[in-house]
């Protein structure tokens, strides 16, 4: 499985280089962060190749095993009806997480009354080893879809929380004395500067928690009950097909990856233009 | 040679002037236990270029600010066009030391973002950016961003957008001290041009002798610790002619020497 890299660094590849093959290639190389991202990648499933092949141990396939145990997946439809199992928690999670994250932080931000109120709830969370609590959700929620996505909730909610408040709290002063001056109300203020210039930190706390709650999924799926792609990496560990059971593990990381790199497309595109012509 | 330094009174000529636009009373300011401004009297004249002058830590960007309405003084007041103010007003516009422009913003957003907060429709703010870019000198570079600006240039935006909301009174806080030499004595004779037309009040805040007695019609030099005034200087300097005459000019030399001769005390 290969996977595409960010949108942004075919803007370097798109220019014109010097003439010949040996020229192309090394202002490809010079400019392109897409060239890089294509050898970074090709080098990680050589060695894995040979990891596998030496090999380092029995449960441990080779790339190619995996990529046609994936191939093998994909076309009998088992990974597509998995995946949509597994989206469920994971979106329902991530979606209530970003929305309500990024609205409580940025009332923290704003509110040093709402900040003493919330943040140590979230301090605490997230320095909480949420494996570990994930049985006493399942013991209130039982095992259905509120427990999975609540799991989702737990991990991916601290995160998103502090970074916004953050985000918020490192906002340019000067911006804002800037916005004052020319009369701007305070939701103006909010709306026109203090969210535009917190959006990069905001971004990023959206990021990890997106990448959270790709653990809380999987976790919920590992230990509430087996289901969707949980259940794959449960089933073909309990039968020994560790090609299938890597090429599972190896889908979610790359689904994981792509959606991250979309979310910093969303924000380049829509939020911060300027940054794309840096 | 300057005459011995000492403390102006309300009553003293030299600080009420004719047709004032601003006047400042009494206005002392506390950070804590710090006296930053000790009972400061001005006015300001109308159509006129006055430049506070001091060294670090005098108090000139903080009663700039307070005449901008962005902190409040702890005592005393501002009246603008005889009208007392305690918060920012459309009279008055604010152009920022780091230029406080919108990164994500191009530059016509930037020029026209005083307008699009008092809801001037796009088509109108932007035809009024486009006039003001124009005059800063920045067409052509409309569709930029601040990041694709050399920093002269990016002051020059924050000047624009000042200009755009057509108010009375610009206070510009130590605009060109970020940015580089060439491009600062070329702002500066922009600048000048600049007042000429558009027969603005300007209250200018630097640290830069040079640049206040080359571009200002009165300086109020201040001393430090806590801040007050401490002598008002109106060199009669004749602008009409070219910048570089100006600059071998004897009564513009004689002014920034006697000028320094007043502030060496306060240099460590």
């Amino acid at each position: 499985m290969a996977v595409t890299p960010p949108k942004a660094g075919e803007i370097g590849g798109a220019r014109n280089g010097s003439s010949g093959i040996a020229g192309a290639l090394d202002s490809l190389a010079s400019r392109s962060k897409a060239f890089w991202v294509v050898v970074s990648l090709g080098l990680f499933f050589a060695a894995w190749e040979i990891a596998g092949r030496v090999p380092i141990s029995y449960a441990f396939p080779t790339f190619l095993e995996t990529a046609a145990a994936f191939v093998e997946m994909l076309l009998d439809g088992s990974l597509i009806r998995s995946y949509l199992i597994t989206l469920q928690p994971l979106v329902l999670g991530v979606a209530i997480s970003a929305v309500l994250g990024v609205g409580l932080g940025i009332v923290m931000g704003l509110s040093n009354k709402a900040e003493w109120f919330l943040a140590p709830v979230f301090i605490v969370l997230q320095a909480a080893p949420m494996a570990a609590l994930i049985p006493l959700v399942t013991f209130v929620y039982g095992i259905g879809l509120v427990a999975k996505t609540l799991a989702v909730i737990l991990l991916a909610l601290p995160v998103i929380v502090l970074n916004s408040y953050k985000a918020v709290r490192h906002v340019n002063p000067s911006l804002v004395d800037m916005c004052r001056s020319f009369q701007g109300t305070r939701m103006q203020q909010i709306v026109k500067i203090v969210v535009p210039d917190a959006t990069p930190v905001l971004f990023a706390g959206l990021r990890l928690g997106v990448a959270a709650g790709f653990i809380g999924v999987i976790l919920a799926e590992l230990l509430i009950t087996p289901t969707g792609i949980g259940d794959l990496i449960t089933y073909y560990r309990s039968v020994a097909e560790y090609g299938h059971m890597y090429a599972a593990i190896a889908s979610i990381i790359a689904v994981s990856t792509l959606t991250l790199a979309g979310l910093q497309h969303v924000e380049l595109r829509y939020l911060r233009p300027e940054k794309r012509r840096k | 040679m300057a005459e011995p330094m000492r403390a102006p009174q309300s009553d003293d000529p030299a600080l009420t002037v004719d047709d004032a636009i601003v006047e400042v009373r009494d206005i002392c300011k506390h950070y804590g236990d710090v006296e930053a401004l000790r009972g400061i009297n001005l006015d300001f004249a109308r159509g006129k270029m006055t430049t506070l002058l001091g060294p670090s830590g005098c108090g000139k960007t903080t009663l700039l600010k307070i005449i901008a309405g962005l902190i409040p003084a702890t005592s005393g007041e501002i009246r603008i066009n005889g009208r007392v103010v305690t918060g920012p007003g459309p009279e008055r516009a604010f152009v920022f030391q780091d230029f406080a422009l919108m990164p994500w913003a191009t530059v016509m957003r930037n020029v026209a973002f005083g307008l699009e907060l008092k809801g001037v429709a796009q088509a109108e703010r932007e035809r009024i950016a486009r006039h003001y870019i124009a005059e800063v000198g920045l067409t052509g570079f409309e569709q930029k961003y601040p990041h694709e600006l050399s920093g002269g240039m990016r002051q020059r935006v924050g000047l624009a957008r000042a200009f755009a909301v057509d108010a009375d009174v610009l206070l510009l806080d130590e605009p060109f001290s970020a940015v580089d030499e060439q491009n600062r004595r070329k702002f500066q004779e922009d600048l000048l041009a600049l007042v000429e037309r558009e027969r603005k009040t300007f209250l200018f805040v630097t640290h830069s002798i040079e640049e206040a007695v080359y571009v200002s019609d009165r300086i109020v030099l201040f001393s430090p610790r806590p801040g007050r005034v401490s002598r008002i200087i109106e060199p009669s300097i004749d602008r009409s002619v070219p910048p570089d005459v100006i600059r071998r000019n004897g009564e513009y030399l004689d002014t920034v020497e006697e000028i320094w001769q007043g502030l060496r005390q306060y240099a460590e």
